[in-house]
């Protein structure tokens, strides 16, 4: 077939050009990849330095050792596919769950788990709101205290040892990836994890470089360090760390230079 | 002979280093890890061993392949998987759905809890069952539209095998707990880099047949492929990169936090749907649908147009999955407008597909191949419009965090990918070896409205149960309180999750019509039935140009 035997519509001379990269696949994979690329750092790079992307806030500090087990658990059982954890800033959400979420409170998750379904409710602010006691049950048996609920049972997570590993490697590579822990913290980091789940303990030294840090037995069985007590301890550390209503308002910050 | 020792000895290399890795293991699911690992390099050795040709080795002939016939081993075993992989990722699917409805269903023990079985199921239906199609029916389209067999025959083995250990090692994760917390992006650091490694040489093998086409032209179908694996390659490369707490352990922490993880894990979580479900299914669409309508595509400026401006355009569009979040407003704005202007060449695509068929409309009443490809371009359609209208921050501010998201991505993913890759099993089977038809193409009849009136039932509770959950969770009464606590929400759901579940049962089905009717056409039967209208195929034709010819211009 030559093309002589086609009738060319008219304006066919705009779109022979097209002809070439049809014909070259090096030039139509680097012009395809720069398609691609484009939106991406528009819209991508700029968080990375525009400060004003993470407004400071205060309170906001690395998870201790045990918390930081217990999100690690709570990534391993796929908690961000039914909760989210980012408070949406609507009526609604806010009487619901809390003042709604700031970009600083999830400065050290690594991975973020803001999640993108609500099968159930969010967590973002869940410490506080319910006993340990009551976590506990609902984990080991949901439907025992919250007949409607759909979630699965985890009473598995209270009868393992919580085997985080080395958690000094754990925070070893958090601090690596940007999250700042003190030399001390890492070198302490198996001490705090027990320490943190031990009534009878001293926590003092933890409670100084974790401010706020809640120590007790979460699991109710003081005798063992569960993965129950370390994921309890996460619940409980959730949107507690920062004082929200602190917060300046966004009115005074508009005021500010350079936003 | 060097070249068998060679590769031997890189087998028995990985295989060694495999072994070191096992015994060092600091944690049970990487140990049983590097054991597939090993026991996939001790199949590469025993392989290159026994499939050697030793006469032609030791009296020095090199037995070249033959070059007028395609390269079509790997397009077999691909279709066979593809039907595989389908049948177990609607079945999780079905199994999860039913433990939204019944939660005794997730049995209290940690391996079949919903949080590890849903990633099972979205990995075995997009990487699994989407993957294999794709790569599949690459190979096969690439082939055809050069007028070339396959180059780098051994690569291209690597690719579609390295590619199946990746799948098993990412579903076996999944199940033990190995996740990196990411949505679609749930593998580890060393599953992702073998699959990094799987995907320069999927694209190597890929380049490389376009390079040694016969035809001058690169049809529109590569281009929609050449497209899907650079992007791909890019969005894997940059969501993952994490650092290992140890490297003889599974865990690691990804390096981006917070905000920036959420739009770097979005910006990868919409263009995989847009590169691999849409840019990869798009290239299938635009081979397969001419083919069996016997018709050329409909415009080949349309084809530039909306190739370029897809392309282009999709790879904004990922704030919308974060609006109203702690991500910068500005982002999310511009997230919105793109994900608007992408309903355009979206259409654009679903127009040049539908517009093939202007003089064979006909077809759709007598070939039920061809409806399959119908009812996949007006789903596609269908869900290209939808997702602009949930991208608009309105509407988003009730459809987000709802079933009404998930309805959305499944009438995508069921009628789109599902419908369009169904065609293509059924266009390839008695292709491929060597038959005169489909076992049966009433089957196809009924494998086609299973499939339809499954998505139907998945698609119209999903929007009652997403607009209804979403209108309860923001309900006031008169005294200016909230109506319904949460639970009552959930309670509220369950009808529409067994609805959900019933549209699940009709789609699997479908499924396993089809897992029959290949199984029984790649065994060489025919069910005497009434006949149905069917794509000519001229087996003598079907083969690359021999290297005399002149290509057409």
């Amino acid at each position: 077939m030559t093309s002589e035997t086609i009738k060319e519509p008219a304006g066919t001379e705009k779109w022979a050009r097209h002809k070439r990269l049809e014909k070259n696949v090096a030039l139509l994979g680097v012009l395809a990849f720069g398609a691609v690329i484009i939106g991406g750092i528009v819209e991508i790079a700029p968080l990375f330095w525009i400060d004003n992307t993470i407004e400071k806030v205060d309170g906001m500090r690395p998870y201790t050792p045990l918390e930081q087990a217990g999100r690690d658990i709570y990534v391993r059982e796929g908690c961000y596919l039914c909760h989210s954890q980012m408070i949406r800033p609507f009526r609604d959400e806010v009487e619901r769950y809390g003042h709604y979420s700031l970009a600083a409170e999830s400065m050290y998750d690594h991975p973020f788990q803001w999640g993108s379904k609500r099968t159930g409710p969010d967590l973002a602010r869940v410490g506080g709101r319910y006993s340990d006691e009551w976590h506990v049950q609902h984990l080991k048996d949901p439907r025992a205290v919250v007949p409607e609920s759909v979630m699965p049972m985890y009473a598995f997570l209270a009868d393992r040892d919580l085997n985080a590993g080395d958690q000094k490697a754990s925070l070893t590579a958090l601090y690596r990836v940007g999250v700042p822990y003190t030399k001390e913290d890492l070198d302490k980091a198996n001490d705090d994890l027990k320490a943190q789940a031990d009534p009878n303990g001293d926590a003092a030294d933890l409670q100084k470089r974790y401010p706020k840090a809640q120590v007790r037995d979460f699991d109710g069985n003081p005798g063992r360090l569960t993965e129950m007590d370390a994921l309890v301890a996460y619940l409980q550390v959730l949107g507690t760390m920062v004082d929200v209503n602190s917060a300046a308002a966004q009115e005074d910050l508009a005021t500010e230079k350079g936003r | 002979m060097e070249s068998v020792v060679a590769r031997a000895g890189v087998w028995l290399a990985a295989l060694f280093v495999a072994i070191v890795f096992f015994v060092n293991a600091v944690d049970t699911g990487f140990a049983v890890h590097m054991a597939i690992f090993a026991l996939a390099a001790l199949a590469g050795l025993v392989i290159t061993l026994t499939k050697t040709n030793y006469l032609a080795v030791a009296t020095g002939v090199k037995v070249a392949a033959d070059q007028s016939r395609y390269d079509d081993d790997l397009i077999r075993a691909g279709v066979i998987l593809t039907t595989f992989w389908g049948c177990v990722g609607f079945l999780a699917g079905l199994y999860i759905a039913l433990q939204l409805a019944f939660p005794v269903l997730n049995l209290g023990f940690e391996y079949t809890t919903f949080g590890r079985l849903r990633p099972l199921h979205t990995s075995a239906v997009i990487f699994a069952f989407g993957g294999t199609a794709l790569i599949s029916t690459s190979f096969y389209i690439v082939q055809r539209t050069c007028r070339a067999r396959l180059a780098l025959p051994a690569l291209a083995r690597f690719v579609f095998w390295g590619y199946q250990l990746f799948i098993v090692i990412a579903a076996t994760g999944y199940v033990m707990g190995i996740t990196q917390g990411k949505e679609y992006a749930e593998p580890e650091w060393y599953a992702d880099l073998w699959l990094t490694l799987v995907w320069v040489a999927y694209l190597i093998v890929f380049v490389a047949t376009i390079m040694k086409r016969s035809e001058p032209h690169i049809y529109v179908a590569n281009w929609f492929f050449l497209s899907f694996i650079l992007t791909v390659a890019m969005l894997h490369l940059v969501n993952n990169v994490n650092l290992p707490i140890s490297i003889f352990g599974s865990r690691s922490y990804p390096v981006w936090a917070g905000v920036q993880g959420a739009l770097v894990q979005w910006w990868y979580g919409h263009n995989a749907v847009g590169f691999f479900l849409t840019a990869g299914f798009l290239a299938m669409m635009y081979y397969f649908v001419p083919k069996q309508a016997e018709r050329p595509i409909y415009s080949y400026r349309l084809s530039i147009i909306h190739f370029w401006s897809l392309i282009f355009l999709y790879i904004w569009a990922g704030p919308h999955h974060l609006h109203y979040t702690a991500l910068p407003d500005w982002a999310q704005t511009l997230g919105m407008v793109f994900s608007v202007m992408l309903w355009m060449p979206s259409w654009g695509g679903m127009i040049n597909g539908l517009m093939t068929l202007n003089g064979a409309w006909d077809k759709v009443r007598t070939d039920p191949i061809i409806r399959l490809m119908v009812f996949s371009l007006a789903f596609y359609g269908m869900s290209t419009f939808e997702g602009p209208a949930m991208s608009i921050k309105w509407v988003n501010s009730l459809s987000h965090y709802t079933d009404w998201t998930i309805g959305h991505v499944h009438s995508g993913a069921l009628g789109w990918n599902g419908m369009i890759t169904f065609a293509a099993i059924y266009y390839l089977t008695p292709r491929l070896w060597g038959r005169e038809r489909m076992y049966s193409l009433r089957m196809v009849n009924w494998h086609f409205w299973l499939a339809t009136i499954g998505i139907v039932f998945y698609a119209s509770s999903m929007w009652v149960a997403g607009i209804m959950q979403g209108l309860m969770w923001r309900e006031y009464g008169a005294d200016g309180y909230l109506v319904n606590s949460f639970a009552e929400t959930v309670a509220a759901m369950h009808p529409m999750y067994i609805a959900r579940a019933f549209g699940g049962v009709l789609y699997l089905t479908g499924g396993l019509i089809m897992a029959y009717n290949v199984w029984q056409t790649v065994a060489g039967n025919l069910r005497d039935e009434l006949p149905l209208r069917q794509a000519a195929y001229d087996q003598a034709a079907d083969r690359p140009l021999p290297a005399a010819a002149v290509p057409a211009e």
